[in-house]
């Protein structure tokens, strides 16, 4: 009987799951995707921009574009301080949410929101909140994909 | 065996009004009249289509705190305590408050009530409060447990934001199924022994806990539906009434999607028809046209603003006679969605009458 009722139950809801699920908008899939490729694209481009002028400034080519991406970082903060990031990226989605700035704003963020709570358990403490797991396991498969390097190629 | 005819009869005692009808149907013997309210509400909420009908319309979201925490709680206890002496009441006056909130532990409520000397019980069942509070407070005024109780429920967007989602300046796109969380505060004050005032509380119908194994917290809307819609239609089947008998069916905060959901719903599986006579104080609150909000307004403070603000005035003009109000909540938490558990909804009607109407 109670297995009986379960079913009845599981039934009620996928049956409501359905009903709701053709009734609910989807994401406008195709503008969000242009936007997105639009966004991250100009923030790629500011990238490549800042490279060529510290290049242009007599810098060798790593080193120029390694103070292209501390630049964006800082701007990315600035920005998310400002109130202003969180606006790009509703606009641009991930084209926002993935270069190195959106990083920046997943650091920046929880770490204004969370300095209410202190300094030590709501800035220090929650600041990787949404970084985090990107740097855990941005980490771990780093180290991974050296492990399998060193072993296949030796070297 | 029949007995005698010529045995009495017992008595004929005058029909009480029977106080509970069905199955959670509570029906007040004398009602409760909704003597006083106010509203604050903040800056957006104040642009949006109901903006005219608030009280107070704060300038920024802090209102003059550090903190949103702190701003929910001033927000709430300026609602309560300005409800009270709109009624021309003095603290000591009121026997009962019944406040609810958005924040964990309720503690909006608590910190508001600390300086608000009346006895207080916090409620929490997410944004069904107000709904829930209207009911209880009726209960205890038609009870006689209290002449006058006073029900306010506040939510935050800023304060929600951070406790169940994401830090509010996170660049995250929502999809078109989110709802923002109302800026607002309400407050009314319920009494018995006559009190005049131009709204009274006839019925409520209490919700059970549903759950349909939705569990998007971007989605509450298509979640709750099928609690509003059970309660609605508990409440009709109690209370004998068809939905030609309200001018106004208002669900809580299930937003645009959820109400599409709820008028198909109810059409096909309960052959219940409220269209033309719904709307949902959550997508009342903003203008989709100006505001970017997707699929509308939540939290309990679209439901305690639209009654609080504007029904409670629309009655006093005499605009609506009877309105059933389905104040709906999801009960999760931030730590039950990342454990992989499904949303809880409820909802919780409450029956606003004109005095006097037909």
């Amino acid at each position: 009987m109670a297995s009986q009722t379960q079913t009845r139950e599981r039934q009620a809801q996928v049956d409501y799951q359905q009903f709701a699920s053709r009734r609910r908008p989807r994401p406008r899939y195709l503008r969000n995707a242009l936007l997105a490729f639009l966004v991250g694209g100009l923030i790629a481009l500011l990238g490549q921009a800042l490279t060529a002028w510290f290049a242009g400034r007599g810098l060798p080519e790593d080193q120029a574009s390694g103070r292209a991406a501390v630049t964006l970082v800082f701007l990315g903060s600035l920005l998310t301080g400002l109130g202003v990031y969180d606006e790009i990226a509703r606009v641009g989605g991930a084209g926002a949410a993935i270069p190195i700035t959106g990083f920046a704003n997943s650091i920046t963020a929880p770490a204004m929101e969370f300095a209410r709570e202190g300094y030590v358990f709501g800035l220090a403490a929650r600041m990787f909140q949404v970084a985090g797991p990107v740097l855990v396991y941005g980490t771990a498969s780093a180290v991974v994909a050296g492990l399998l390097r060193y072993l296949l190629v030796r070297g | 065996m029949t007995p005698p005819a010529q045995a009495a009869a017992p008595p004929a005692r005058p029909q009480a009004t029977p106080r509970r009808l069905g199955r959670g149907t509570l029906q007040f013997m004398e009602p409760p009249r909704i003597v006083s309210a106010f509203t604050v509400v903040g800056p957006m909420e104040g642009k949006g289509p109901m903006g005219g009908y608030m009280d107070t319309t704060l300038e920024d979201t802090f209102y003059g705190e550090r903190c949103w925490e702190r701003t929910e709680s001033k927000m709430l206890r300026e609602a309560v305590e300005q409800a009270i002496a709109r009624a021309g009441l003095a603290e000591a006056e009121v026997d009962v408050a019944l406040t609810t909130d958005l924040l964990n532990q309720c503690v909006g409520s608590s910190f508001a009530m600390r300086s608000v000397k009346v006895p207080h019980v916090g409620l929490f069942c997410a944004c069904a409060g107000f709904a829930s509070g209207l009911a209880l407070a009726a209960s205890l005024v038609d009870g006689g447990f209290a002449r006058r109780a006073v029900v306010g429920a506040s939510s935050h967007h800023d304060a929600a934001e951070r406790q169940y989602r994401f830090p509010t300046e996170l660049g995250v796109q929502r999809p078109p199924t989110a709802q923002w969380t109302v800026t607002g505060a309400g407050a009314v004050v319920v009494a018995g022994d006559g009190a005049q005032g131009p709204v009274q509380i006839t019925h409520a119908t209490l919700g059970q806990v549903w759950d349909m194994g939705l569990k998007d917290p971007y989605d509450m809307g298509s979640a709750m539906v099928p609690a509003a819609a059970d309660t609605l239609v508990r409440h009709l089947h109690d209370t004998g009434r068809g939905v030609e008998a309200f001018d106004w069916i208002l669900t809580g905060d299930l937003g645009r999607v959820g109400s599409r959901i709820l008028l198909d719903w109810l059409k096909e599986r309960h052959g219940v028809d409220i269209d033309g006579r719904h709307s949902d104080c959550g997508a009342m609150m903003y203008d989709p046209s100006r505001q970017d909000v997707h699929a509308g307004g939540s939290g309990l403070g679209a439901s305690a603003c639209v009654v609080a603000g504007y029904v409670f005035k629309a009655m006093a003009r005499g605009l609506l006679n009877r309105v059933l109000l389905i104040g709906t909540g999801s009960l999760h938490s931030p730590t039950t969605h990342f454990q992989g558990e499904s949303i809880p909804v409820v909802a919780h009607a409450v029956c606003l009458e004109r005095p006097g109407a037909r």
